[in-house]
């Protein structure tokens, strides 16, 4: 407070213009007393011109001079100072009222009566002065924030654009996926990721940070990174989760958490795995408008320790056409201008009106957009919808680039087993599929290869080790019943093993890998099995179902069942790419 | 004060009751409620019946609490919830987490 209080008493640069010699006489000497510097002129005009010069802190101005009158110059003046409050004090001898009136409308900020009173000049003169610091400190802070804010606003373009790069849209422009997200939405803490996996189907998660701003992008970072590189290595939902769940309880301080889901479409299986921890209920919409609530049914992210998180999802069987909503609390808060808010209210009445020829993403935005009254830019939800399509029907995935096909291992052979527990709580797939990637001839083929190694492991483990039907798979009430034998018999698993055995070789023009698949069960009469012994005709009796062994069939040179038939070697080829190709793709 | 204090009787359960909006505007206060290292408590009791609104970052404040209060073995009872402020409780799932009644 000392500084400011000097500040009140420091002596001020007055302008005076007075037409009238000895008033400007008499004044000046009394200000000058009081310590205060004085510039003197005699008319409007000259006024303006050393104001102009000189810039003083405070004017008094006589009200009727010639060349230019008070006025005129006290307009001049605040149009001169700007944003800069500089009191203006009007001398005058006037009294009527309107007169009065018309100085403070030309911009005076009060009066002072002829003849002078010091005492009254001084405490005006004190009075306006502290509005005028008052004034200068708000101007400063307001700059300072203006700056501030400025330079945040730069600060967040360019965060945005480090966070774009590596969260980039994965496959969120596939024909299947519709989304609505504000591009500034990940400093309202919404993410939107999308992959699709190797083996086929795709993986989406959508996620809320509390928070805003740049802790909430901060947080995300990492989400994304972990999300995008283990989809990318063929790692289920699962998997993904637990790491993402593990990073963020780490990183992020209690307190702070994210609200998400993950959803892991399989659009071989025609199947939804859905987990959601803490977003609004997801919905599951089938073409005959019947509809499936997908509630939250876990703790957000980055809450629970590793031991004690639940990455268990809901598994559900969906067709093509189905498709899958998920949104985050943004949409519900959708307020209109009375204050009122969107909410689940207006999600279910909006489901519930849905026509069988909307698509229910358009009739959700339309929806909200009709509540709120307005489109806004800086909306905060973000609104995401799934089709489940035939597997066909899916373009598959742009190839990276082909490095050179000769780098790399070419001559190897591994062994990997896993046993026991283990079976129920690790997939070696993106391990193995990992392996086989450091082959660059193998590299554009990894859903290739990644299903084969899929078919592989799940016959081996599921009708192998586990001895579960699959038959029971084809009925709704068996699906649920299939996954939760599944579970139970994975806990008593005692003695079981699954083993894999990678051989690759390169020939003249490509290469060949090996895969040789044993597991610990009774194996299966593969002599007399039908589309072992014909090749057609999918069976739905015995070990394999014909589907993953047509699958198998389709991809692999050749497929050779050992043993009792719980040993199973499938050869793939790959041929080196065409020169031309080669020099393309660089 | 949105924010209140009391020892209940038996001098061990802390009492935060908490009025109005329930956001990050309580940040501070909320935890100036229990940050005062009153080394007989064992208990606390969030009383949430005046409460109109809870927001994620209430959640945060109400982890924050658990983790002061020991974490898994921390004993917290969250009660009188209206009907809005349950529902963002149980999305969340944090009857995993607390006591609520």
């Amino acid at each position: 407070m000392d500084d400011s209080v000097a500040e009140y008493n420091s002596p001020l640069r007055i302008l005076i213009a007075d037409d009238s010699d000895s008033d400007r006489l008499i004044l000046k000497t009394l200000l000058k007393r009081l310590g205060h510097e004085v510039l003197d002129v005699a008319n409007g005009l000259d006024a303006v011109s050393v104001f102009q010069r000189e810039a003083p802190d405070l004017v008094l101005l006589d009200a009727l001079m010639p060349v230019m009158d008070g006025m005129e110059a006290a307009r001049q003046i605040k149009f001169l100072a700007g944003e800069r409050l500089v009191p203006l004090i009007f001398l005058t001898s006037l009294s009527e009222a309107g007169a009065l009136a018309r100085c403070l409308e030309a911009g005076g900020d009060d009066f002072l009566g002829k003849p002078y009173n010091r005492i009254i000049i001084e405490a005006k003169i004190k009075a306006f002065n502290r509005m005028r610091l008052m004034h200068q400190a708000l101007s400063d802070q307001r700059d300072l924030i203006r700056e501030r804010n400025r330079q945040l606003t730069e600060e967040q373009e360019i965060a945005k654009r480090v966070f774009d790069n590596v969260a980039h849209s994965g496959c969120l422009d596939a024909a299947n996926i519709r989304y609505h997200a504000s591009p500034q939405s990940i400093f309202n803490g919404d993410v939107l990721f999308a992959s699709p996996r190797p083996a086929g189907g795709m993986l989406i998660f959508v996620g809320d940070f509390t928070g805003h701003g740049l802790p909430a992008a901060i947080g995300a970072m990492p989400v994304a990174e972990i999300f995008y590189g283990m989809a990318n290595k063929g790692f289920n939902g699962q998997d993904v989760l637990r790491e993402i769940n593990q990073k963020l309880k780490r990183i992020l301080p209690t307190g702070m958490f994210c609200c998400g889901a993950m959803i892991e479409a399989d659009f071989k299986l025609n199947q939804v795995q859905i987990w959601n921890g803490g977003l609004p209920d997801g919905w599951l919409i089938r073409p005959s408008g019947e509809r499936l609530a997908l509630p939250s049914r876990h703790l957000p992210l980055g809450i629970l320790p590793p031991d004690q998180f639940n990455a268990e999802f809901e598994r559900v069987g969906a067709a093509p056409g189905d498709r899958v909503l998920m949104m985050t609390d943004g949409f519900l808060e959708s307020s209109d201008s009375a204050g009122n808010v969107f909410g689940e209210q207006g999600v279910t009445a909006t489901l519930d009106r849905l026509d069988v020829s909307d698509h229910p993403f358009d009739a959700m935005m339309s929806a909200v957009h009709r509540f709120t009254g307005h489109f806004e830019g800086g909306d905060d939800l973000t609104l995401c919808s799934l089709e489940m399509v035939y597997e066909a029907g899916l373009a598959t995935l742009p190839d990276h680039a082909v490095p050179s096909a000769l780098a790399g291992p070419a001559e190897w052979r591994c062994t990997y087993e896993i046993r026991e527990r283990t079976l129920g709580e690790f997939s070696p797939l993106p391990l193995l599929l990992h392996i086989c990637m450091e082959v660059p001839g193998l590299r554009r083929k990894s859903g290739e290869i990644y299903t084969l190694l899929a078919e592989l492991y799940n016959n081996a483990l599921e009708h192998g080790v586990l001895e579960l039907p699959s038959e029971w798979k084809h009925s709704p009430e068996g699906f649920g019943r299939y996954y939760a034998e599944r579970n139970r018999r994975l806990a008593n698993v005692e003695g079981h093993y699954i083993r894999f055995t990678l051989h690759h070789s390169l020939k003249p023009d490509g290469g060949r890998l090996r895969v040789v698949c044993e597991d610990s069960g009774r194996g299966f009469d593969f002599h007399n099995h039908p589309s072992v012994a014909a090749g057609i005709s999918p069976t739905t009796s015995g070990r394999y179902a014909g589907r993953g062994l047509l699958l198998l069939k389709r991809l692999a040179e050749t497929i050779r069942f050992h043993e009792q038939g719980n040993h199973v070697e499938i050869a793939y080829d790959w041929q080196f790419a065409r020169t031309a190709e080669n020099r393309d793709d660089r | 004060m949105p924010i209140q204090t009391r020892r209940d009787d038996d001098g061990q359960t802390l009492v935060i009751r908490i009025q109005g909006r329930f956001d990050f505007s309580t940040h501070q206060a909320f935890r100036d409620a229990y940050e005062h290292g009153d080394p007989d408590i064992r208990n606390y009791l969030v009383d949430l019946s005046e409460t109109t609104y809870l927001d994620s970052s209430a959640l945060g404040m109400l982890l924050l609490l658990r983790d002061y209060a020991g974490g898994d073995s921390a004993r917290i009872v969250i009660e009188n919830c209206n009907n809005d402020v349950r529902r963002i409780l149980s999305i969340s799932n944090f009857e995993q987490l607390f006591n609520i009644r």
